[in-house]
């Protein structure tokens, strides 16, 4: 409720104060703890795993043992490091040698790990709004498949546009085609009661067959198999540097689109009127309000964040669309959506982090640490934020005054 | 919400969903006249086989002309959906409407089969090995919801149940790996159970959670070790077991009693939670708790620990379906292997009412849909396989949607129960 207060007190502050004030001045220590603990707990089930230490406990070398599952702790969190961030010892070397192409590699992984939190911060977005009308959008996945299956049609099929006009009407392509995904749910709940999450999971499968069948069949590329053809340069969204550094576009385009989810939710009528309906379907139809509707378009605007994630990665890393390129950004997107509070700032935010993570957890893989690590720090994230009397309990923190944010949405499944 | 007017609302049938479905049957007489009927070749056979080489006894196909049994049952569509436009089959809609698509789904094969020979049998055994996930992770779903307490997390707690399984199971032996793939599911609904009743987190944010977890933890757990040990991916499965005399029963000998332990146990299961939930007083209280908590506590019913039994129940059953996809069949375990079958069976579980037959009813129809799609690539049939891969989660939604009637969804579903 933060963002009501602040909003009442300094009605004169430009956006983009308000749009900080509100991350910062936000519950933010809870989230901050929980992905503390998670990554914690993370490094502890790597160093449980580590065989190493098994095998000297084994010796009786009990003091070896622990060093070697120390050794793993503390290796996993440098790998995680210099895979998302950089190696410093490699950018001053890089630098030192003046070298492009050595320069371009040292600064790649900062630069990699934007790209990585790309598609997260639209699918955040997606699950974001859904919450802020009170609705579970498991259906992230399935309405960013619809997306890339969009603009990768425009992308290729249309040629002989300027980039100008074929990058943005890919995109819209996109959009709408999750838009379109993301409505079905939103108006089967409006018009009938069924409840979302089984419609968006259903409508989720109902995707990945249909991305089979396109990719095997219409939309194939001459003699591969399940995989479409190339999309034209025109429809490329622009990288910044030279090979290898994959850093494009995307990134500004989705900082954009998150300060217009923000500016939409709450500056103006439709968003208030989307947060009356989440907070409360009865008061919102007693204003007056048209509360199908209103559903109908959250889903619609969430599954539209979706499809552009789906967009982005064809239009800005792929540049084709591939049967099950997507490797569960919709199931993540629900835990940035909790990290994030639910707040556009707060989801960027907690999609540069998990960029980070996802990007980190590549140079892991090198050290014999499987990825999905961070798989598992994710859960554990959501964990703690969505049940902060754990934290609280770990940390001894007090109760805050007016008890927690209730995190329960409001609707139930087949409820009218 | 009102309560009240619940079962009302089941039995009685609007004029205007009367009419819809009678137009509902009629599109469907129509579409196996036009779809099927039409593009057939006149004169052209069907045959189904009625048992696979192999078995002692062999059945004569059973061929018929393809042309004419279509017609024919166009025409028995055609009739009954002009009856039930103008007089309606009243409370026994359902029934004649699960009749219609029946009729639907034996003119497609027919069609399908035109020209051409299918083993009917080895169709419907296939369906019922497919649906035994299904089914186990339906029953998994029930026991929670009927509490009350939602858990999207099957599809994790089936993966753990896997990977545990086949764990345990190289290690020791395979009843081991059973019982700790059910260990494993108990636990992860344990926790579940936690945050959902204790903390009271969302029921869905909990076991969206839990999902994630497991989905990593099993993926972290295959690619760690058993990816370089393949002694601890090899528990081997549980053979076949003939059952003596039933087996020995031509064509429902093959489709039944010829399996593994898993499909006897899931007939079992069957029947035990019909049993329980329905008649008897731990199911009466279950249920009440699922539906009407305060009503429940005010009778002295402990709701938070009929919560908690339920949840980690039904995280066993979905431990036990996990170890079915490892032990029960394959005998190694891969990294998301369940795909997707906890969802469909939770569509399942909807489908069905909420029941353990209709659970079991939905399962066997989602299964048959399964083995179908596979064998359409087999008959090169024009409908590609992943668009009748939809067929579950399409019906699933039009379903949910309450097309065939409202569901009895537990009230008090997703709703943590605060004692006053």
């Amino acid at each position: 409720m933060t963002e009501n207060n602040s909003q009442v007190e300094k009605p004169k502050k430009n956006s983009v104060a308000i749009f900080f004030s509100e991350i910062t001045k936000g519950s933010w220590l809870i989230p901050v703890l929980a992905i503390f603990t998670g990554l914690v707990i993370g490094g502890l089930i790597v160093m449980f795993t580590t065989e190493g230490m098994y095998t000297s406990f084994g010796e009786g070398e009990v003091w070896e043992g622990l060093k070697i599952g120390f050794g793993a702790f503390t290796d996993s969190f440098e790998a995680l490091f210099k895979g998302s961030v950089g190696d410093p010892a490699k950018i001053s070397a890089a630098l030192k040698s003046g070298d492009d192409l050595a320069i371009r590699r040292a600064f790649n992984p900062f630069l990699e790990s934007l790209v990585a939190a790309t598609p997260y911060i639209f699918a955040g977005l997606a699950v974001a709004i859904a919450f802020k009308c009170s609705m579970f959008n498991i259906g992230a996945e399935g309405q960013l498949y619809i997306g890339a299956i969009a603009a990768t049609f425009v992308g290729y099929s249309v040629e002989g546009l300027p980039g100008y006009i074929h990058v943005p009407l890919a995109l819209l392509a996109g959009a709408v085609g999750g838009a379109l995904w993301g409505m079905v749910p939103g108006w089967l709940k409006a018009k009938t009661g069924a409840h979302e999450v089984i419609n968006t999971i259903m409508m989720n499968y109902v995707a990945y067959r249909l991305s089979e069948y396109l990719l095997r069949g219409p939309m194939m590329r001459e003699g591969y198999s399940p995989v479409s053809p190339f999309i034209q340069d025109s429809a490329k969204l622009f990288r910044f540097f030279k090979d290898p550094i994959r850093f494009h576009l995307g990134f500004f385009i989705a900082l954009g689109v998150a300060w217009l989810v923000w500016w939409f939710l709450f500056r103006t009528k439709w968003g208030f009127e989307l947060r009356t309906v989440g907070a409360n379907p009865k008061a919102a139809r007693y204003a007056g309000m048209n509360v199908p509707l209103t559903m109908v378009m959250a889903m619609a605007l969430a599954g539209a964040m979706a499809g552009l994630a789906g967009a982005n990665e064809v239009m800005g890393v792929n540049y084709f669309l591939a049967a099950a390129f997507s490797s569960g950004y919709g199931f993540d997107a629900i835990a940035l959506a909790l990290l994030g509070k639910s707040h556009p700032g707060g989801v960027v935010l907690a999609a540069i982090l998990f960029g980070f993570l996802s990007n980190g957890a590549i140079k892991m893989q090198v050290m014999g640490i499987p990825v999905d690590i961070i798989t598992i720090i994710q859960a554990l994230v959501i964990i703690f934020v969505a049940a902060p009397a754990i934290v609280r309990t770990i940390y001894r923190l007090k109760e805050p005054e007016q008890g927690d944010e209730p995190l329960v949405l409001a609707a139930s499944p087949g409820g009218d | 919400m009102a309560e009240n007017k619940i079962r009302k609302e089941v039995d009685y049938i609007s004029p205007a969903r009367r009419r819809g479905m009678g137009i509902f049957f009629l599109l469907v007489a129509i579409g196996i006249w036009g779809l099927f009927s039409r593009t057939s070749v006149s004169g052209e056979i069907t045959t189904f086989m009625m048992s696979t080489s192999g078995t002692e006894i062999q059945l004569p196909g059973w061929t018929f002309n393809t042309v004419w049994v279509l017609n024919t049952l166009a025409g028995v569509t055609f009739v009954l959906g002009i009856y039930q436009l103008l007089r309606g089959f009243g409370k026994r809609m359902n029934k004649v409407l699960a009749f219609v698509v029946g009729i639907f789904v034996f003119s497609f094969l027919s069609w399908a089969t035109s020209g051409q020979s299918m083993n009917l049998t080895g169709l419907l055994r296939n369906s019922l090995e497919r649906a035994v996930p299904i089914t186990l992770a339906a029953f998994a779903a029930l026991i929670g919801e009927r509490s009350g307490v939602t858990n999207i997390a099957v599809e994790g707690m089936m993966l753990m149940g896997a990977m545990v399984a086949t764990l345990v199971g190289s290690m020791t032996n395979l009843w081991y790996g059973v019982l700790a793939a059910i260990i494993s599911g108990a636990l992860l609904a344990f926790v579940h159970a936690v945050l959902s009743i204790k903390y009271k987190t969302d029921q869905i944010i909990s076991s969206t959670t839990i999902l994630i977890f497991s989905t990593g933890m099993t993926s972290f757990f295959s690619a760690r070790f058993m990816q370089n040990h393949p002694e601890l991916n090899n528990p081997g499965f549980f053979s076949k077991i003939d059952i003596p005399v039933l087996a020995d029963i031509p064509v429902i000998g093959e489709i039944f009693f010829s399996h593994s332990v898993f499909v006897y146990i899931m007939f079992v299961l069957l029947v035990v939670l019909h049993y329980a939930i329905f008649h008897t007083r731990w199911g009466l209280r279950l249920r009440s708790v699922g539906e009407h908590p305060k009503a429940a506590d005010t009778l002295g019913i402990n709701v938070i620990k009929t919560r908690y039994y339920a949840v980690v129940l039904g995280g066993m059953v979905a431990g036990f379906a996990g170890a079915y996809f490892t032990v029960g069949s394959v005998g190694r375990f891969d990294e998301l292997m369940t795909g997707g079958k906890g969802f469909i069976g939770l569509a399942a579980m909807i489908f069905g009412n909420w029941t353990p037959i209709g659970s079991f009813g939905a399962g066997m129809l989602f299964g048959f849909a399964d083995a179908l799609a596979n064998k359409l690539a087999i008959l090169r049939i024009a409908v590609p396989s992943e668009i009748l891969g939809m067929v579950p989660y399409l019906a699933t939604m039009i379903v949910l949607a309450g097309v065939v009637g409202r569901g009895d969804v537990p009230a008090a579903i997703n709703i943590p129960y605060e004692k006053e």
